[in-house]
Formats: structure tokens, sequence, C-alpha cells
């Protein structure tokens, strides 16, 4: 049987997060199991679920390039700048 | 038929189909539907003992007296509830036009004239519309599946079909309460479920079963032979031990 991600959204507002994988036969079936599994003691307002094969991962020979560059540039962050005396309430 | 018996008859209705349905916890084909089947077991018991607490209210006995102190002829649940499943197909012929069944009655019910009854109703009604998406599910997937699935659906459907007849049939005790508004005319509620259960049917590929036949007895507690061997299984613990508790 195909497996299926599961990602919940807990409360509106929140986005989707990804709680959990099962088995099913078709995508009807996977959202009635996730909602069995994953949403029974109230952990879930919205379900989605995406067939695993479905999805196209990043893989660990990636990591150097994709997510070390990242590391020195500081730039990106909001709090690398100074705040201006003039910014009120920010 | 006072509102008390009327109370504990559905109270039975839920608690023996939750039984039932526990039957397959460790046994349905894979996890997830073995999570899905107990869930929905759970939600019948929980069905059972908010009718038999409001029973208790009613000055009825507790809710463990209703379950485990009674034998078969005091139980007076609908026959569907009580039979046996030979295999996961008759598991969900059965669940299937029960829970057909309960969409249309619990919405009836949740208007009924008496409060405490009407909460309980449109709680489980709310349950009873989920569980009858996953039963139309089942019923659709074995109908229009392989060559065995259908056969086993086909028959399975044959041999409950009888019983459904027992859902619609008038009981004399009830129209008192009926008149006064507090359960609905269930009779008149099979148009709208055969028009339903007609088009699932025709969904699934699966052909109508014959004859209606015309059992029924439960209210009075006439029962199958098959209540009484599920209710030495589910009585064996408290009867053992009196009063236990954990």
């Amino acid at each position: 049987m195909p497996l299926f991600e599961v990602f919940v959204r807990p409360r509106r507002g929140l986005q989707h997060q990804h709680a959990g994988s099962l088995r099913a036969e078709d995508a009807e079936l996977a959202l009635q199991y996730a909602r069995e599994i994953y949403t029974r003691r109230r952990e879930g307002v919205s379900l989605w679920v995406v067939r695993s094969s479905d999805i196209t991962a990043s893989q660990e020979d990636d990591a150097p390039a994709f997510f070390d560059p990242a590391d020195d540039k500081p730039y990106r962050d909001a709090t690398y700048y100074a705040l201006p005396k003039e910014v009120k309430g920010l | 038929m006072s509102l008390l018996e009327a109370v504990v008859g559905l109270g039975d209705d839920a608690l023996v189909l939750g039984q039932r349905l526990s039957e397959w916890c460790g046994k349905s084909p894979w996890l997830e539907e073995d999570l899905a089947m107990a869930n929905t077991a759970l939600d019948f018991l929980g069905r059972a003992r908010l009718l038999y607490g409001y029973a208790e209210a009613l000055g009825g006995c507790d809710e463990d007296a209703y379950a485990f102190q009674r034998d078969a002829r005091d139980f007076t649940n609908l026959l569907i509830y009580e039979l046996p499943c030979a295999d996961f197909a008759s598991a969900c012929a059965r669940q299937f036009l029960v829970d057909a069944f309960d969409a249309l009655h619990l919405e009836r019910l949740s208007e009924s004239a008496d409060a405490e009854l009407a909460g309980i109703a449109a709680k489980a009604h709310k349950e009873a519309l989920y569980h009858h998406r996953r039963s139309v599910a089942w019923l659709v997937r074995l109908g229009d599946g392989t060559a065995e699935s259908r056969c086993r659906m086909q028959k399975a459907l044959a041999d409950v079909w009888g019983y459904h007849a027992e859902l619609f049939a008038p009981v004399e005790a009830e129209a008192d309460l009926i008149a006064k508004g507090v359960l609905p005319d269930r009779a008149a509620l099979r148009p709208q479920w055969l028009a339903a259960v007609t088009a699932t049917l025709d969904e699934a590929t699966l052909a109508p079963p014959g004859a209606d036949g015309r059992i029924d007895g439960g209210r009075q507690g006439q029962h199958t032979e098959h209540l009484s061997p599920m209710l030495a299984e589910m009585q064996h613990l408290h009867r053992s031990h009196p009063g236990a508790r954990w």
C-alpha cells in the first residue's frame, strides 16, 4: 500500500504542519485514516494528505551546497540591522 | 413504553454494536483500519454510556448494571446490531445499513421534545455523519473492487438485509412517545433511507438484495442465538469479579 504524509493544521490561522505518515490504498482512505490517527485528541481543524512518492526531497549530499552558504550571511536576518531611533512601535 | 425504557433500548443498540465493532480490535486488515474500527467502536460505547447515564437519572440502574448484569432476554437492542461478523465485508455491510439509518434517525431524535435525549442525539449525529462517510467508502471499495471482494460484499448484504426492516418497524409501545414528539417515527424514515442506500449500492455496482424479510422482536427482548455468546464474553470479567475497580 502507498505511503502518505499527513499534515495537520492545529488551529485556524496557523499553517499545516507535518504530523507523520500512514499507509492507505488511496487519498480518500488516507484522509479518513489521518482523521482517525492524528486528530482524535483534538489536534487539528484541517488535514492534508500527500503521497510520499510525490514529495521531492533534498538529499543528505545536497546539504553542504544547499545550506552551508547561508551560514555567513547575517545581513539576511532582520536583527542584523540597528533600528533607527525615529522608528516607533516596531 | 416509558421514556426510561426507550432510552435503555437506544443505549442497548449502541452498546451491542460497539461490542461487535470492538471484536475487530487487533484483527482488522491493517493497522490504520484497526485504529479506525476501534475509534468507531468507542464512539458507540460512548453513546451507550451517555444513554445509560440518562437512564440512571430517570430512575434506572447504573451503567455497569445495564451493561454487565443483564441477560440477553433483558436487552432490548434491535437485532441488526447483535449479528456476528463472518468476515470484514459483513462488518462493513451491517455498518453501512445502520450508519445510513443513524444519519437520518439521530437528526430527527436531536429535535426530540425531551431536551436531554435531543442533546445526546445531536452529539451522536455528528459522529454518525462521519461513520456514514466511512462505511459508504468501504461499500463502494469492496463492491466495485475485485471479484472476491464483490462476491463477499454481495453475500454479506444478502445476509444482513432481512434485519433492516426492524429499524423501521413500528413498535406499538413506542406510539405514545412518538405522539408526544419524544421519539421520531422510525417508519417514516424508510423511503429516504432506501433512496440513500440504493444510490450507494448503485455506485458500488452491487445488486439490491431481494426480498425484504421481516425479522424483529429485539425491542421486546426476543433475540437471535448470537446475543448470549457475545454477552458471555463481554460480561465475563465483571461477573467473575463483581464490583472490581481499577
